[in-house]
């Protein structure tokens, strides 16, 4: 099957001996420098196969990243894709989605660009219930730049800046995008990878703010300082410790440092988008002089 | 593959067949593929690639279903399933066979 909105002339470069993931890929930057065990790799397979899966025009699906080791994915990706500066993926995407509403805009970025850099777009932008898909790989720890504390590290974790246990409460990621107002919220782990593959297929077709933490292992960092292994050794704790509860209220689901992982559908509820919104208020207060986001020339001289 | 006894509709199902592809240069070893095979079909290879990891093999390539579960972990897009025409598997069943 030759995906929807790929050249031909790209299908019939990629030899059949390559991956069937390859028409998706830039594959001349493969090997990508994500380490050995990472999880990234597996979440955009599992991006993948959602749109194999959905047969989506990958013309209409653009994919937004900020920086970091997640932040290379928008370069990777076959598809029209944006690398932003730090934390501002969701304002570009922001941009993309009211310059172009046809289009499926996609961010996929790290647990310290979404939540630390780019908190405040983040839990703003679930509040307007603006029509994107964000995907955020939490491997709890600034894995980049050396191993840094993250909004999102557990407490007690070990990281570069706290090598005496981590001290701050974290974020509960899901718990916030569902207090803002997210349409869409679960949690899986890279273990999980059939579920999350029905996960994205369900937040291509479903309008509104959505939002999937994905969370991988970070073997060179996060496991290294605190013991736990290698990314193996990780997967199989997902394996053992991982509770998956659909429809659990999003603020009993923290993550605990060495406890259970509670996975699953939270959230799935319809609010009104951002656009429905402004059509519906000003559409009222504007009458003719209003269409689809736009208001007309001449309106406001009533 | 053996029943405790012959399947009722054991004439018309099928067992899928994959034939198995590993992308020795691009893997990184992580062990993923030969951890969660359902069907043990991938070991931990004694050679190297040219990085420096241990590639899979597979030794057991007649057991693949094509699941898929491989290429779908793997986060090096280093290994692949393909559909092989299916043909009937014979089942071995206990008494009424």
């Amino acid at each position: 099957m030759s995906p929807k909105g790929v050249p031909e002339a790209v299908i019939a470069a990629v030899s059949s001996e390559e991956h069937p993931i390859a028409p998706f890929l830039r594959m001349d930057r493969m090997p990508h420098i994500w380490c050995s065990t990472c999880g990234i790799g597996t979440a955009v397979k599992a991006l993948v196969a959602a749109f194999e899966k959905l047969e989506t025009d990958l013309d209409k699906v653009s994919i937004v990243s900020g920086i970091g080791c997640t932040g290379r994915v928008a370069g990777y990706v076959r598809l029209d894709s944006f690398h932003t500066t730090h934390g501002r993926p969701i304002p570009f995407a922001t941009g993309l989605k009211l310059a172009n509403s046809e289009l499926t805009v996609i961010v996929f970025s790290g647990d310290g660009d979404l939540s630390a850099i780019g908190g405040n777009h983040f839990i703003h932008a679930a509040r307007r219930n603006m029509d994107l898909k964000v995907i955020c790989v939490n491997n709890f720890i600034y894995g980049m730049t050396g191993g840094q504390a993250a909004p999102t590290t557990p407490l007690t974790a070990v990281t570069s800046t706290t090598p005496y246990g981590n001290a701050e409460p974290p974020f509960n990621l899901c718990h916030l995008a569902a207090a803002c107002g997210a349409n869409y919220v679960a949690r899986w782990t890279a273990l999980h990878v059939r579920r999350l593959t029905k996960a994205f297929a369900e937040i291509l077709v479903k309008p509104g703010f959505c939002f999937v933490e994905v969370i991988t292992p970070c073997s060179t960092l996060y496991a290294r300082k605190n013991r736990l292994g290698t990314g193996l050794d990780i997967m199989k704790y997902y394996h053992d410790n991982t509770v998956i509860e659909h429809g659990a209220e999003p603020a009993d689901t923290d993550i605990v440092f060495g406890g259970p992982i509670i996975c699953g559908k939270f959230v799935d509820r319809d609010r009104p988008t951002w656009l429905e919104y402004q059509d519906q208020h000003l559409g009222e207060v504007l009458g003719d002089k209003y269409y689809r986001g736009k208001v007309l020339q001449g309106a406001g001289e009533r | 593959m053996r029943f405790w006894r012959t399947p009722l509709d054991a004439d018309k199902m099928k067992i899928p067949r994959g034939e198995l592809h590993i992308i020795v240069e691009r893997c990184k070893g992580c062990e993923f593929c030969v951890e969660y095979c359902p069907r043990d079909v991938l070991e931990m290879s004694d050679e190297f690639n040219s990085k420096g990891y241990h590639p899979p093999k597979a030794v057991r390539p007649e057991n693949c279903v094509n699941c898929d579960l491989c290429e779908m972990i793997c986060p090096e897009f280093a290994i692949y399933c393909l559909t092989v025409e299916e043909e009937p598997v014979p089942v071995e069943g206990g008494k009424t066979s």
